[in-house]
């Protein structure tokens, strides 16, 4: 029972440690890649401080209590997600009592909250900018879906077990399932994931809900002091579980056992380090490349990159992966 | 349930304080979704009475430094317009060496201008890798500048008669191999500019100005000639030592082959023009002649010649953002200038952001806008037009104080602190 309530509030203090520190690696990362020194790498940890001591001023206009709500809910949901995915190289903390497919309905809930507080807000910035994270997340949400179905099903011709769990997932990583032809479909599925990666974030490319010089901060306009730090937490969360999940999916290894470390606590010290460079490796591809090298996209053109472009280019990793098995 | 539903437009105000405006300004957007239905543009934010002050406080040789402050960019082309106006209506004369050291600050000035709006255009779109590569390209010239006039942007080299300081032959190498750094690096900055996707994906048919609606609106500058209109105040109208040098006016299809009119084309114009303006530091460096930079270096024996001066003139300059117009009379015993009207080219190009922005999406409104390279202060007025009585009454600068720090007082009094 204790631990049952202190894992989670464990797994959130570490998430919001480990999360805010990947955003201090990627603003050094991205301000190396603009020939600029960037910020030190505890700044994310400085800003968030800051903002806890600033006011939280609430605008007349909006609907006070969805208002102040809203970002507890962004951190709840955020925290909620690492319960679910494998971190560290260890099984989930709530291993067996949920998979990808809750995870999947999971992740739109920081999502939902940052719309809920931009409409809450009652200004036409952040209206404008709650309407375009809607239509950003139904944008993602099916390229993100085929992927987690396509691994899970090629993983179910393999075992009896619950194929959507993570065990399974590690158990069977897909790269070891697949023959050439599927090694293709699975970078597809890879590719696929990735570009949505920045977009579960809210990142450059499609950062177009805050889009700073076009709606001035968007969702975000009239949010500032605590209510903001938490939902600057809650991104910074979010940012860590989507790699995680990310690292869960495709690349579920650990090294321990391979270089033959046979001491449990360090195959576990090794394997936790192993993780936290995949992950930081995951991001360097998947957020800090990409946003020092793309412009930021319009609705219209997001919606069709995700839509169409990656939904395509996920369908053709599932049925290459199909063909695979079948051929 | 046979009623169809009415859309709604809402009003979404860019300005006066908006990230993506650098400078004080009001676009009133009605906005249907994401689209836009309607503009209205409220300037007049950042009246400081320049004119005034060179109306009744100040003599011609002070206005220079005044109008070297109209604006923090093109420190200039206003003193340029500026002592060109005053000259001509004057009747002095500038020695051919000053003329051709004024054409190498002026372009100098261009290119600096010109890298400055490309990395906010940058900035816009949110290719803030772009913005941060292209300002330190733009480091370069900021350095020449500081080299030959000491002093980064108010450079101070403009005088009646001549200019203030020379451009000697131990400068000409240190100016020849900043010359060199811009044109080794041209093609990657036009590959980064030109050829990146996602640039094009965000410029291309964004903020279109059809030529007719260019010529009907009266855009200026590079505004102008992205929209095919090859009008160029030094080709046209060449003065200082351009007549010498030589210089064609731009437009967008030397390079893509057709006229767009659009934010893309404008990135065109701005680019080709940075070599052009490499090119003619070169030309006029190799052809300038040798002799004095002054004409009157005694600031008392000048200012009584200004003091005598009875007349007016225009002058006309193509400034990094247009077409830059100072009007100046003189009447003979008097020390400051007896009118001075100054017309900067972003007061013409704000005619045009209405066509430009309407029917585009929210998310054009930044670069469309910036692609006018806004330069605010250049552009403001204040002038009270009652609606009702149709009166109009000027604001000089002492009123507008006055108004300033009784607003001040009116707030202080309204805010309580809880």
């Amino acid at each position: 029972m204790i631990a049952l309530l202190l894992g989670p509030i464990g797994v959130a203090i570490v998430g919001s440690v480990v999360g805010l520190f990947y955003l201090g690696v990627d603003r050094r990362l991205v301000a190396r890649m603009q020939a600029r020194v960037g910020p030190p790498l505890v700044q994310p940890f400085r800003d968030v401080g800051k903002l806890m001591m600033k006011e939280s001023i609430i605008p007349n206009g909006a609907l006070r209590w969805l208002f102040q709500f809203s970002p507890v809910m962004c951190v709840m949901g955020s925290a909620t997600l690492l319960l679910y995915i494998p971190l560290f190289g260890q099984p989930a903390l709530f291993e067996g009592s949920g998979d990808a497919i809750l995870l999947i309905y999971l992740l739109t809930v920081p999502s939902i909250a940052l719309v809920a507080g931009g409409f809450a807000s009652s200004s036409p910035y952040a209206t404008v900018g709650a309407q375009r994270e809607m239509v950003l997340m139904i944008g993602y949400e099916f390229p993100l879906s085929v992927t987690v179905v396509s691994i899970a099903w090629r993983i179910l011709q393999v075992t009896d077990a619950n194929a959507f769990a993570f065990s399974s997932m590690a158990q069977y990583p897909i790269w070891d399932l697949v023959g050439p032809l599927g090694l293709v479909g699975t970078l597809l599925l890879l590719v696929s994931l990735i570009s949505v990666t920045p977009g579960e974030l809210g990142r450059i490319p499609f950062d177009l809900a805050e889009a700073e010089t076009e709606l001035a901060g968007g969702l975000l306009v009239e949010y500032s002091g605590r209510n903001l730090a938490l939902f600057y937490l809650g991104n910074a969360i979010r940012g860590f579980a989507v790699l995680s999940l990310v690292v869960a999916l495709f690349f579920p290894y650990g090294i321990a056992a391979g270089i033959g470390v046979t001491s449990t606590v360090l195959a576990v010290i090794i394997d936790g380090a192993f993780f936290l460079v995949k992950v930081l490796l995951v991001m360097f591809v998947a957020v800090a490349l990409v946003r020092s090298a793309m412009a930021r996209f319009k609705i219209n053109q997001a919606s069709v990159f995700y839509l169409m472009i990656m939904t395509m280019v996920s369908l053709v990793g599932l049925l290459l992966i199909w063909a695979d098995m079948m051929l | 349930m046979s009623d169809s539903i009415q859309k709604t437009t809402f009003t979404m105000p860019i300005g006066p304080i908006h990230p993506a405006i650098h400078e004080p300004i009001r676009l009133d957007l009605s906005v249907d979704g994401e689209e836009i239905v309607d503009v209205d543009v409220a300037a007049g934010q950042v009246h400081r009475g320049i004119e005034w002050i060179g109306m009744n406080r100040n003599n011609p040789v002070q206005s220079i430094y005044l109008a070297e402050r109209v604006c923090g960019i093109c420190s200039a082309c206003h003193p340029f317009t500026f002592v060109q106006a005053v000259e001509q209506a004057a009747g002095i004369d500038v020695p051919p060496r000053a003329e051709y050291i004024r054409v190498i600050i002026a372009e100098m000035e261009r290119i600096h201008s010109h890298l400055l709006w490309a990395g906010v255009a940058g900035h816009e779109i949110g290719f803030e890798s772009l913005f941060h590569l292209v300002w330190r390209v733009r480091e370069k010239v900021m350095d020449l500048t500081e080299y030959i006039t000491g002093n980064r942007n108010s450079k101070a080299m403009y005088q009646i008669g001549g200019v203030r300081r020379d451009i000697t032959e131990d400068q000409a190498p240190t100016i020849r191999k900043t010359l060199d750094y811009y044109k080794s690096v041209f093609d990657e900055l036009k590959k980064l500019l030109l050829d990146d996707p996602t640039v094009k994906m965000r410029t291309r048919g964004v903020g279109v100005l059809s030529r007719e609606d260019a010529l009907r609106l009266c855009a200026a500058g590079p505004m102008l000639r992205a929209s095919g209109v090859a009008a160029d105040v030094r080709q046209d109208f060449a003065y200082a030592a351009y007549a010498d040098l030589g210089v064609r006016a731009i437009t967008p299809d030397i390079f893509t082959g057709a006229v767009a009119g659009d934010t893309y084309d404008r990135i065109v114009v701005r680019l080709l023009e940075v070599k052009q303006s490499i090119e003619l530091i070169e030309k006029a460096l190799a052809a300038m002649p040798d002799g004095p930079i002054l004409t009157e270096p005694k600031i008392a024996k000048l200012l009584a010649v200004l003091k005598k001066a009875d007349g007016e003139a225009v002058a006309r300059t193509e400034a990094p953002r247009g077409e830059c117009m100072h009007y100046v009379r003189m009447k003979a015993g008097e020390d400051v200038l007896e009118a001075w009207k100054i017309r900067a080219p972003t007061y013409a190009n704000l005619i045009a952001v209405p066509t430009m922005l309407i029917g585009q999406q929210i998310a054009d409104v930044p670069i469309a806008f910036a692609s006018i390279d806004p330069c605010l202060s250049c552009s403001n007025r204040a002038v009270i037009v009652d609606r009702h009585s149709g009166t109009r009454t000027e604001l000089d600068s002492e009123q507008l104080h006055d108004l300033s720090v009784e607003k001040t007082r009116r707030l202080n009094s309204e805010l309580t602190y809880k």
